[in-house]
C-alpha cells in the first residue's frame, strides 16, 4: 500500500525486504557500509551494520543516545576504525585512509570552531591545508559566507557569535572543501526550537542546491523526518529499519520502531481468523479488531495491533455497532480520562471498556469551534482496518 | 581595589579586616626589606637615612654579578627545556589515552612535586659523580629542568584537559595531520598555559638553593648560593639591595604575563589557569 510512496522518491529504497519489486540500481552507491562492527571493550557499539548511500542523498541516522549512530559516523570520518567489515567510498575501501586524507568532512555537534581564528580563517582553514592558491581561497570563502548568510561577520571571533551564527560558520567550514560526503553530528542540538526548525529547512535547501551527499546523525525523529530523504533507525548498534520517512511512520518494521517513531497505540492479541485481505485479532483489552493483511504475511498468531492516534476518529455516538461491523470498521467505546490541548491538535486519553488506554489525536481545524470533548465524557472511537499495522510481538 | 568595589555585594568588615591582615602578613616583610635596601647605614637594623650606596656596592661586586648572571642563564635555559619537555609530557598524558603504563608515567612525572629537594639534589649529585660529569652550569641546568618540568606539565595538562578534543579532530578532518593539528590549533590555544609554565619554571629555578648547591661546582655559584654564603658571614645591606632587584624583576615578569594573558583572553582565548 505504500509502494507508491517508495517509488515517488527518486533516490530511495535499495530494495528493503518488504519491497515486492527490487528495482535495478541506477548507479553504484557513493558510500557502502558492509557488516561494520566496532567494539569498545566488551561493548559492541556498532554491531554488524550494512548500508548503501547514494550520491546526492540526505540520509539520517536516527536512534536513541548510545545506539551507536555517532560511532558509525565517526568511523566514516576516520576517527574510529571498524573492527570488522568494510567502508567503501566511491568503491574504494577507506580503512587505511587517515582522517585528514578522506574526501569527507564533518560538522561537529558542538561546532568545534577554532576559538583563536575569526570566521574567515575558520572557513579558510581546510582550504589552506589543501594548498589552494590565495585568490581562490578568498573567493571560495566569500562564496561560503554568502551561502550561509554570514556577510559582515567575517572578522568576528567564534565567541562573538550567537549559537545560530556559530552553527552556520561550522557548516560553511565543513562545506568549503566540497567533500564527497558531509557528515553532520547532531548539528542542531544546541539551537532552540524555532531556530532549529528554520535551520532544518535551510539545510535541506542547501543540500538540494549543492547536490552533495549529507549524512546526519540525530536523536530527534521530527528532525530526521523533516530533513532526510531516507532514514536508518538504529537500536543497540544495529539498523532496525531503513526507509523513507513516510514508510517508517506508516509501516514500521518492528514494534520497537513503531514505538520510537511518533506516538502509537499497541494492543496485544491473537490472530483468530485469516481472511483474504483481513486478519481478525482478539485482544484482551480492546475486543476483536479487524486489520488489513500486511504485505509480508504474519506467520505468528501472537501479534500486536498498532494504530496511530491521528488515525482514530471520535464522536459522542459514532456509527452503530452493527453498522460498523458491516463496514468492517473497528469500533471501541470508552471514557475520556485526559485531554491535552496542543494548539494544532488535541490528544485525548480514553479508557476503553476493555481496559486499554487509547490515545486519539483530533486536529483542531476551526478556531471558534469548541467541539472538544471533556474529561469523563463517554465517546465512541473508530478506525479502519487499513490504518492498523500488525506487528510481531 | 577597583575589583573589590566593582563587586555587586560589598565586602563586610570582617572580609576587609582579614584581607588587610593577610596582605600585610605577606607583603610587610618584603616592604621592610625594600625600604632597608635604601638604608645608608652599614648596620642592617639601624636606619641611617636614604641612600643608593648598597646598589652601587652590588654593581661593583663582581662575584655577586657573576652569580646573578649565572642564575639568569640557568633559569632561562632550564625553563625553556622544562617547558618543551613538560608540554610534551602533558600532551602525551592527556591525549594518549590508550598507551600502556600511562598511570605509572603520570605518577612518575608528578613524583618530583612532592619529593624532598634534598633527595632530588643528592641523587642527582650521585648521578653526576658516577658519570664523572664536570659540575657547573650544565649540571645545575639539568637538575633544574628535572625539577621544574613536572610543574610545567601540571599547568599545561590542566589547560589541555579543559580543551575540547573535537577541536583537534576538526583540524584533522579539515586536512591536518596530527602534528600540524597540534601546531596550528592546540598550541595556540594552550599558549597562555605554556607561557605561564615557563615563567613558573624560571622563578622556581631562580629561587632554588638546595638542588643548586648539590649539583653546582666550584666557580659557578648561583645567586641564592652566593647570597646564602654571604649571609652566613653576617647580613650586609647589599643583600637587601639584591633582593629588591630580584623582587622588581619578578614583579615585572608577573605584570607582563598577566597583561599577555589578558590580551589573549580579549582576543577571544581563555586565559591560562594561573
Amino acid at each position: 500500500m505504500a509502494d507508491d510512496i517508495a517509488t515517488s522518491e527518486p533516490a530511495a529504497e535499495p530494495a528493503p525486504p518488504s519491497s515486492p519489486v527490487p528495482r535495478p540500481d541506477p548507479q553504484p552507491p557513493i558510500l557502502r557500509i558492509e557488516n561494520v562492527v566496532k567494539t569498545f571493550g566488551s561493548f559492541r557499539a556498532v554491531d554488524g551494520v550494512s548500508l548503501d548511500i547514494r550520491a546526492g542523498e540526505f540520509f539520517a541516522l536516527l536512534g536513541p543516545s548510545g545506539c551507536g549512530k555517532t560511532t558509525l559516523l565517526r568511523m566514516l570520518a576516520g576517527f574510529e576504525t571498524p573492527d570488522e567489515g568494510r567502508i567503501l567510498l566511491s568503491g574504494e575501501d577507506i580503512a587505511p585512509v587517515l582522517p585528514h586524507q578522506r574526501p569527507v568532512n564533518m560538522m561537529f555537534q558542538n561546532y568545534a570552531l577554532f576559538p583563536h581564528l575569526n570566521v574567515r580563517d575558520n572557513i579558510a582553514f581546510g582550504l589552506k591545508r589543501a594548498g589552494m592558491p590565495r585568490g581562490e581561497i578568498a573567493s571560495r570563502v566569500a562564496e561560503m559566507v554568502a551561502l550561509v548568510r554570514l556577510e559582515g561577520l567575517e572578522k568576528r571571533k567564534p565567541d562573538q557569535l550567537s549559537g545560530g551564527q556559530k552553527q552556520r560558520v561550522a557548516l560553511a567550514r565543513s562545506l568549503a572543501r566540497r567533500p564527497k560526503v558531509l557528515l553532520l553530528d547532531e548539528p542542531m542540538a544546541a539551537l532552540d526550537k524555532k531556530l532549529r526548525e528554520s535551520t532544518q529547512f535551510e539545510l535541506m535547501e542547501l543540500q538540494r542546491k549543492l547536490g552533495m551527499t549529507f549524512i546526519i546523525v540525530t536523536h530527534d525523529q521530527e528532525e530526521a523526518m523533516t530533513v532526510a530523504s531516507r532514514i536508518g533507525v538504529m537500536k543497540a548498534g544495529q539498523l532496525e529499519q531503513v526507509a523513507v520517512p513516510r514508510r517508517l511512520y506508516e509501516e514500521p518494521a518492528s514494534r520497537w520502531v513503531a514505538e520510537f517513531v511518533g506516538d502509537i497505540n499497541l494492543f496485544e492479541g491473537e490472530v483468530t481468523a485469516r481472511e483474504a485481505l483481513r486478519l481478525r485479532v482478539a485482544t484482551s483489552t480492546a475486543g476483536e479488531l479487524v486489520v488489513a493483511q500486511p504485505v509480508a504475511p504474519v506467520a505468528e498468531t501472537k501479534v500486536a495491533v498498532a494504530i496511530r492516534p491521528e488515525k482514530i476518529r471520535l464522536a459522542l455516538r459514532g456509527p452503530a455497532a452493527d453498522a460498523a461491523a458491516a463496514a468492517a470498521l473497528n469500533r471501541v467505546e470508552g471514557v475520556i480520562t485526559d485531554a491535552s490541548y496542543l494548539g494544532g491538535k488535541t490528544v485525548y486519553k480514553i479508557r476503553l471498556d476493555g481496559g486499554a488506554v487509547l490515545h486519539a489525536a483530533q486536529a483542531n481545524t476551526a478556531r471558534l469551534d469548541a467541539d472538544g470533548y471533556g474529561v469523563n465524557q463517554r465517546v465512541v472511537a473508530w478506525f479502519t482496518p487499513d490504518d492498523c499495522v500488525v506487528l510481531e510481538r | 581595589m577597583s575589583v573589590i568595589t566593582a563587586r555587586p555585594s560589598r565586602l563586610s568588615r570582617f572580609n576587609v579586616a582579614s584581607l588587610t591582615l593577610g596582605l600585610a602578613f605577606l607583603y610587610l616583610p618584603i616592604l621592610i626589606l625594600v625600604i632597608y635596601s635604601f638604608n645608608a647605614s652599614r648596620l642592617v637594623t639601624v636606619w641611617g637615612g636614604w641612600s643608593l650606596r648598597w646598589y652601587h656596592e652590588f654593581f661593583n661586586d663582581r662575584a655577586m654579578i657573576d652569580a646573578a648572571w649565572m642564575s639568569l642563564r640557568v633559569g632561562a635555559t632550564s625553563a625553556t627545556a622544562a617547558t618543551v619537555l613538560g608540554t610534551l609530557a602533558a600532551v602525551a598524558l592527556s591525549r594518549g589515552q590508550g598507551f600502556r603504563g600511562r598511570m605509572l608515567f603520570s605518577g612518575m612525572l608528578y613524583a618530583p612535586l612532592v619529593m624532598p629537594e634534598v633527595i632530588t639534589g643528592l641523587s642527582l649529585l650521585l648521578l653526576f659523580v658516577a658519570l664523572e660529569a664536570e659540575r657547573g652550569f650544565w649540571t645545575v641546568t639539568i637538575a633544574h629542568t628535572t625539577l621544574t618540568m613536572c610543574f610545567v606539565a601540571v599547568v599545561v595538562q590542566s589547560r589541555l584537559v579543559s580543551l575540547d578534543r573535537s577541536l583537534e579532530e576538526a583540524a584533522m578532518d579539515l586536512g591536518c595531520d596530527p602534528l600540524r593539528a597540534f601546531v596550528l590549533v592546540t598550541l595556540p590555544l594552550i599558549a597562555p598555559a605554556v607561557v605561564a609554565g615557563w615563567m613558573l619554571a624560571f622563578t622556581l629555578s631562580l629561587d632554588d638553593l638546595v638542588i643548586a648547591s648539590f649539583t653546582t661546582g666550584p666557580g659557578s655559584a648561583t645567586l641564592p648560593i652566593r647570597i646564602y654564603s654571604e649571609v652566613r658571614l653576617g647580613v650586609k645591606p647589599e643583600i637587601n639591595a639584591i633582593c629588591t632587584l630580584v623582587i622588581g624583576l619578578i614583579a615585572v615578569v608577573i605584570v607582563v604575563a598577566s597583561l599577555a594573558s589578558k590580551l589573549s583572553s580579549d582576543r577571544g582565548e581563555s586565559a591560562a589557569p594561573l
